[in-house]
């Protein structure tokens, strides 16, 4: 009663501007209110002055005939295809050496930041040294160094090495051989997906049987048998054709087999290398911040040194690296860029040469930060899904 | 580095495209300001480099110079803009420079869809392929396969991938963005050829580690003519720009060149005589001093003068007359009547 009465009052009396909650609206509003204008007056007068210049806007360029070639693509890609299709190569470029990369670099960075923890010196001061200086030089430079080695040591493709039949190493690339084409390899991807969800399941049950039963089942060599054992039945039912598309010299250069150009080693081992020292000290990092009385009382339960690892550090050390280690793929992705300086058609690369040919620079800048913000945020988007799922439950 | 570059020019144009309005006015604004800023070649021989003592040479250099003396009748009155050639034309637009002579051929698309034009072209070049000579080939036919270093953002990206495609052969371009790092893979065997634009060309061999390895195969691909650019919708600053480099040609053909010009005042010539400014018309009609070609001549040279010293037979890049030839010795390089 009383309150309300107060409240009636300050209605009153109170001015809205010495109003905490009026004020806050107020303020909010202008602000929108100036980058609005901001953003008006910006795209207006570009706008106005491409036009007043004769230069062409809009995305139309798209649809036209891009008449560049580009070295290295996923998809079937001609100079006769759109700029659309182009740029959708350099993603896919971008992709390939992002996702390859980021795989690399987790499984390396692991492996080097345990190997810091290491008790043995040699090796923990190896890692220690391999951090340190991959750290501090600029991943540009590092780029620079390993295409160089890449073009001025290998040989020429007519005296390409040859460590295993069929496969060549030479300043063209590395050549291997792959399976001929069949129809057998789509059934085989339908396998293996299948086999995937079989071993999802039967991971799950094992875990529930266990947590009835404390009866433990060897789910790692059974979900193993599985992903291998079903694509090899298929491939064992259409025949097993053993049909291989070897690489062969003709002329300048090999014909047939896969290939990966010097400028994607380049730039795959440069980021990977450069990326990987700092996610070992994140994993150094997520690793120490476990108490070490946690690994003690695991032994004491007589637990075996690798369930201690997966039962009780790392699910509590992962939630320490997820975050730092999601910047750090991001940082990966966005340095993939640097390929325009050693040759790797990425996005930027292509988008470069699209806003050359077109003259239409802001649509060209628009489109990379646009391709970038979705790679990023896609990302982050698992990563955070990743790191709920990892994240400690309290009871 | 260069997407740096990339993303201050895509700045600059969302600032600079502030400023009012400049159509016709192109004229008033140098004239205010006391000089003209060029945009030319961050480092290519012959056309647009800074030698050891810092000062800039070369043939687009010396037409930048050209304008400034028929503008201000002092050819120092300039100040040069290093470009790439991603951002070449962007900065045109922006207004951050007032001609553009940075080797860039005249495209259709390019003078439609840029907001540019283009004036008399100051060199008519084509592209090539340079190989090693180890390689053993005689003719681009041979080149099927063939893994080719290119330099992006240029014109040549698109010639080499319309030769490939007519002829029907296969090949696999190496797009690297800073020219000395595409040098270094070119001449370390990464690449079969180099391409690109064969006065470009000339200058790689010249640099290479031993010049003699190298030869430019017979084959011209394309048609280049490397013309200055200025921008749309400033008729009056591009007749300028066009009778600057015009007025070089016309006194290679009249014969006068930067030694003789002051006797060429006296001439009994009415062609001379109109073109030298010593009967008024021509200057006034410009919106310049009536003395402008003079001036050209004397300060800068006449265009054969200008080629000699920049790009002739005797400069390390040792390219012959050929298409640039006056029309009257089998060459392209004809002024209209000054009059």
């Amino acid at each position: 009663m009383r309150d309300r009465n107060i409240s009636d009052l300050m209605a009153g009396t109170v001015p809205f501007w010495n109003d905490p909650d009026k004020r806050a609206i107020i303020y909010q509003i202008l602000t929108l209110a100036l980058v609005a204008m901001a953003a008006y007056y910006l795209i207006s007068n570009t706008l106005a002055n491409l036009e007043r210049q004769n230069i062409a806007t809009g995305f139309g360029f798209l649809q036209k005939e891009s008449s560049f070639e580009i070295g290295e693509s996923l998809i079937g890609y001609s100079a006769s295809d759109t700029y659309a299709r182009a740029l959708w190569v350099g993603v896919l470029n971008t992709l390939k050496v992002s996702f390859i990369g980021v795989v690399v670099t987790v499984i390396l960075g692991t492996i080097i930041g345990i190997a810091r923890l290491s008790t043995n010196w040699l090796v923990s001061k190896l890692a220690g040294i391999y951090i340190e200086v991959m750290q501090d030089i600029p991943v540009l430079l590092q780029l620079f160094f390993w295409y160089a080695i890449f073009y001025e040591n290998l040989p020429s493709p007519h005296r390409a090495m040859t460590p295993f039949a069929g496969v060549f190493l030479s300043n063209r690339g590395f050549m291997f051989p792959v399976p001929e084409s069949h129809p057998a390899h789509r059934y085989m991807l339908l396998a293996f997906a299948a086999a995937c969800i079989a071993a999802w399941a039967l991971r799950r049950w094992a875990r529930k049987r266990q947590a009835r039963t404390g009866r433990i089942f060897p789910v790692i060599r059974a979900n193993g048998c599985i992903l291998l054992g079903l694509p090899i039945l298929v491939w064992t039912l259409f025949g097993a054709p053993t049909q291989m598309d070897v690489p062969e010299l003709s002329g300048f250069n090999f014909i047939g087999g896969v290939s990966l150009s010097p400028e994607f080693g380049a730039l795959l081992l440069g980021l990977v290398l450069y990326t990987a020292a700092f996610v070992a000290e994140i994993v150094r990092a997520g690793i120490q911040s476990v108490s070490y009385g946690q690994r003690e009382a695991a032994e004491a339960l007589g637990l075996r040194p690798g369930m201690v690892l997966n039962l009780v550090i790392l699910p509590q050390a992962l939630r320490v690296i997820i975050p730092p280690l999601t910047s750090q793929m991001l940082n990966l992705t966005k340095n993939s860029s640097l390929a325009v300086a050693i040759g790797y058609p990425d996005f930027v690369s292509v988008a470069n040469t699209t806003i050359n040919q077109t003259g239409q620079a802001i649509e060209g800048v628009m489109l990379i930060m646009a391709c970038y913000l979705c790679f990023s945020l896609l990302t982050s988007l698992f990563m955070n899904w990743y790191n709920k799922k990892m994240a400690l439950v309290e009871r | 580095m260069k997407r740096i570059g990339l993303c201050v020019v895509a700045l600059a144009l969302f600032t600079l495209l502030a400023a009012p309005a400049m159509a016709g006015e192109t004229l008033d604004a140098v004239k205010a300001k006391g000089f003209i800023q060029v945009g030319v070649n961050q480092g290519l021989f012959g056309f647009g480099a800074a030698d050891d003592k810092g000062v800039w040479r070369g043939l687009d250099v010396d037409t930048g110079r050209a304008i400034a003396a028929a503008v201000f009748g002092d050819a120092t009155k300039v100040k040069f803009t290093p470009l790439t050639a991603v951002q070449r034309f962007t900065a045109l637009q922006s207004g951050e420079i007032d001609v553009l002579c940075r080797n860039a051929t005249r495209t259709l698309s390019r003078e439609t869809s840029l907001g540019l034009n283009f004036c008399q072209t100051n060199y008519y070049d084509g592209q090539g392929f340079l190989i090693p000579k180890k390689l053993g080939v005689k003719s681009a036919k041979e080149l099927d396969g063939a893994t080719v270093c290119v330099l992006p953002g240029t014109t040549t990206e698109l010639n080499a991938a319309d030769y490939f495609r007519s002829s029907g052969m296969q090949w696999k371009p190496v797009v690297i963005e800073s020219t000395p790092e595409l040098n270094k893979a070119f001449f370390a065997g990464r690449c079969d050829s180099l391409t690109s634009d064969i006065s470009q060309l000339a200058g790689v061999r010249a640099v290479a580690p031993n010049p003699a390895d190298y030869m430019i195969l017979p084959e011209v691909i394309s048609k280049e003519p490397l013309s200055p650019a200025v921008r749309h919708g400033d008729d009056q600053w591009m007749d300028i720009v066009d009778f600057t480099v015009l007025a070089m040609i016309n006194a290679e053909e009249l014969g006068i060149t930067s030694e003789n010009v002051d006797e060429m005042l006296k001439s009994k010539d009415p062609k001379i005589q109109r073109f030298l400014g010593v009967n008024a018309g021509n200057g006034k009609a410009l919106g310049l001093d009536e003395k402008f070609a003079y001036n050209i001549v004397k300060q800068v040279g006449n265009y054969g003068e200008v080629f000699e010293r920049n790009v002739g037979v005797d400069t390390p890049l040792g390219l012959e007359r050929g298409l640039n030839a006056l029309w009257t010795d089998g060459g392209l390089m004809y002024a209209p009547p000054f009059k």
